[in-house]
């Protein structure tokens, strides 16, 4: 008989599977995983420490690039911390345009995640068919901010600025013929609401072709069912949050628990799982996008029959409109004071936390009086997601380390910040 | 969920007794500060208690309060040529050049501290938690990993990044930096630019580290307002804009 012996695997971080900058050491016995050592920190640009040297409002832009499949979510963590602390309230349409740009969001980040985890499991459709979508939402982001990712679109006090009136136009070029312009600019015609409207109704349906494709799919099952399997307790002690914790079975959700906007006033149910696996952790998330689908809706009901401020009259905290600063001596010092030097903001402390697509974002906020943060710290849900890795990976074959990596939806820019 | 943190902080004042250095409520959120040598008891209390019952530990993190309070511009006095303009001297990390050091503070075991925050799934509540190490110059602090395992990578990133020591901790690596990287980053006198970069020398075909080239740039200094703005009982000013403009 030969001796065997373990031997240790080197996973990444130039992985397509790593999902950006993991490096995981495997030690391997056969083809079974004995330990999982993930290695993190490539990704590390110090977001923390940068927020320290910078205005309040100068971090809104790097809060985008933390999880950067999700960027209003982190904004919106980050700027209700400052509203709590500021105890400043903000204006109604402004909270119902944030809840569905967070949702908008929501469908973004799940629809990534179920790209490339069914993408790394072996579907390669489903990556198609979901950038597919991820374009519509894409031009939402980019019709209200001008960015199609990185948005910096929430503000302390409100959002940038209203919806817009007119969806951006596609125009014909030497690459796109005027016919296909116009095909593309069919359901442009009307508001960012008409378009938004529109791909409510489209949603559901494309969802059903992703269900087709993988919900009953004998090697999507096979790949899933019974991979990871993370007990109700167990999820607690590891810090699971989102729909990791919902899969195992806890009934929690953040936007119900301890609801923040206008979460209160939409209706929406929270999916569970039961059995704490892969597939489950699917299943759930593939419901949310259809619940985060029915806020949506709520939501642009609402916003059409509200007109109104979307950023606080507080010019304390939030710039005075343009016409005000050309003719109005307070409103060229607020401006003033507002761009050179920052609002201040009291001294405390505060934790918000969101219901990130991930699990819970949380931003705990210390300052000490002045213009600048004396520390944020970003509680990225994934940190905590991937540092269980070993416990989820540790008797698996290699194969399901890369079915658990997508299973956690794990995304370098939120965890190594 | 004001009147059940109240409740909170009144059951945390009478279970923990003297062993809480203070407990207290602000922004509706509980706040307690405890040593670390009563950390482990605590903490066990916390989680298994049926009033507390925090199953889980949501985060952790290091603070570095040796500049708390510290501004960069003083305003409060202008002389007859108008304020002083500009910050010209090393008086924050964002400012600091490879070799600068900043007027260190004595050594009075208030610099470190670990942030931790609880949730109960059962309650519906969450509890912050502060433990300062009592030694500034080598901080340690009682891990929580047999309590709550999440705490083991938030505790290799306190110690990475603040240098903070979690004792008994299993695995108590840096995280976050680069292999072999040399201080900790999130210090309050470490500089933001860093200490060194790095390039690859196609003369010695290996990579060198060398001191960094790049100038701090803080655009804006730190400045902190004594003014009454946000004080709770005066509505948020409108027309006070003369005086602190």
């Amino acid at each position: 008989m030969p001796e065997i012996k373990n031997y240790t695997l080197n996973f990444g971080p130039q992985h397509p599977a790593a999902h950006g900058v993991l490096r995981l050491v495997l030690e391997m016995d056969g083809e079974v995983i004995e330990r999982a050592d993930p290695h993190i920190g490539l990704l590390h640009r110090g977001t923390e420490k940068l927020a320290e040297t910078k205005p309040y409002n100068q971090t809104i832009g790097y809060m985008d690039r933390l999880d950067y499949v999700s960027m209003m979510c982190n904004e919106h963590g980050y700027v209700m911390a400052i509203e709590k602390l500021l105890a400043i309230e903000i204006p109604e349409r402004a909270q119902y345009i944030r809840v569905m740009f967070d949702e908008i969001t929501r469908i973004l980040n799940h629809l990534m995640w179920i790209g490339t985890h069914a993408l790394d499991v072996g579907a390669m459709t489903m990556f198609l068919y979901a950038f597919r979508e991820r374009e519509d939402l894409m031009d939402m982001y980019e019709a209200v901010s001008g960015a199609r990712m990185h948005a910096t679109y929430y503000r302390p006090g409100g959002v940038a600025r209203d919806l817009p009136e007119r969806m951006p136009q596609y125009l014909e070029s030497r690459w796109r013929s005027k016919k296909e312009a116009d095909r593309l600019n069919e359901n442009r015609q009307g508001s960012l609401l008409d378009f938004a409207q529109d791909f409510c109704d489209r949603f559901p349906g494309y969802v059903d072709e992703y269900e087709t494709l993988l919900t009953d799919n004998r090697i999507w099952k096979q790949r899933t069912v019974g991979i990871g399997v993370v007990s109700e307790e167990r999820a607690y002690q590891l810090g699971f949050t989102g729909p990791m914790l919902r899969g195992s079975g806890v009934e929690w959700d953040i936007r119900k628990k301890q609801p923040y906007e206008v979460y209160d006033r939409v209706d929406f149910d929270i999916p569970v799982g039961t059995n704490g696996d892969c597939y489950d952790r699917y299943l759930v998330r593939i419901e949310e996008m259809r619940q985060s689908n029915r806020i949506i809706r709520q939501c642009i009901d609402w916003l059409r029959a509200n007109p109104g401020l979307v950023l606080t009259d507080n010019h304390k905290v939030a710039p005075p409109r343009r016409e005000e600063l050309k003719a109005d001596m307070e409103g060229l010092i607020h401006h003033f004071k507002l761009f050179t030097e920052g609002y201040t903001l009291p001294e405390g402390e505060v934790y918000t936390s969101i219901e990130h697509p991930k699990g819970e974002f949380g931003v705990y906020l210390i300052s000490d009086g002045a213009n600048k943060p004396y520390r944020v710290k970003v509680r990225a849900p994934g940190f905590a997601h991937l540092s269980s890795m070993n416990e989820m990976a540790q008797g698996h074959m290699l194969a399901d380390v890369v079915a658990i990596i997508g299973t956690q939806d794990i995304v370098f820019g939120e965890i190594d910040r | 969920m004001s009147n059940s943190n109240q409740q909170l902080a009144d059951a945390l004042r009478v279970a923990l007794g003297d062993k809480a250095v203070s407990v207290s409520l602000a922004c509706n959120e509980v706040t307690v500060e405890i040593n670390p040598e009563n950390l482990l008891e605590i903490a066990t209390r916390l989680r298994d208690a049926s009033e507390f019952q925090f199953q889980q530990l949501v985060d952790l993190c290091g603070v570095d309060y040796s500049q708390f309070g510290r501004d960069e511009w003083q305003t409060d006095e202008a002389s007859r040529s108008g304020f002083s303009r500009g910050v010209t001297d090393a008086t924050s990390s964002g400012r600091l050049q490879f070799g600068d050091e900043l007027d260190s503070l004595a050594n009075q075991g208030r610099r470190f501290a670990a942030v931790y925050h609880l949730l109960s799934y059962a309650h519906n509540r969450r509890l912050r938690l502060r433990v300062f190490a009592a030694d500034d110059d080598f901080p340690v602090i009682p891990t929580v990993t047999g309590i709550w395992r999440s705490s083991d990578w938030y505790e290799r990133e306190a110690f990475d990044l603040f240098g903070i020591l979690f004792s008994d901790h299993p695995d108590l690596r840096r995280i976050l930096t680069d292999y072999g990287f040399v201080g900790h980053p999130f210090r309050k006198d470490f500089p933001l630019v860093g200490n060194v970069e790095m390039r690859y020398d196609p003369e010695r075909a290996r990579v060198v580290y060398e001191p960094v080239s790049i100038e701090p740039r803080v655009l804006v200094p730190k400045v902190r307002r004594a003014d009454n703005r946000y004080l709770a009982d005066e509505p948020p000013l409108q027309d006070e804009a003369e005086s602190d403009a």
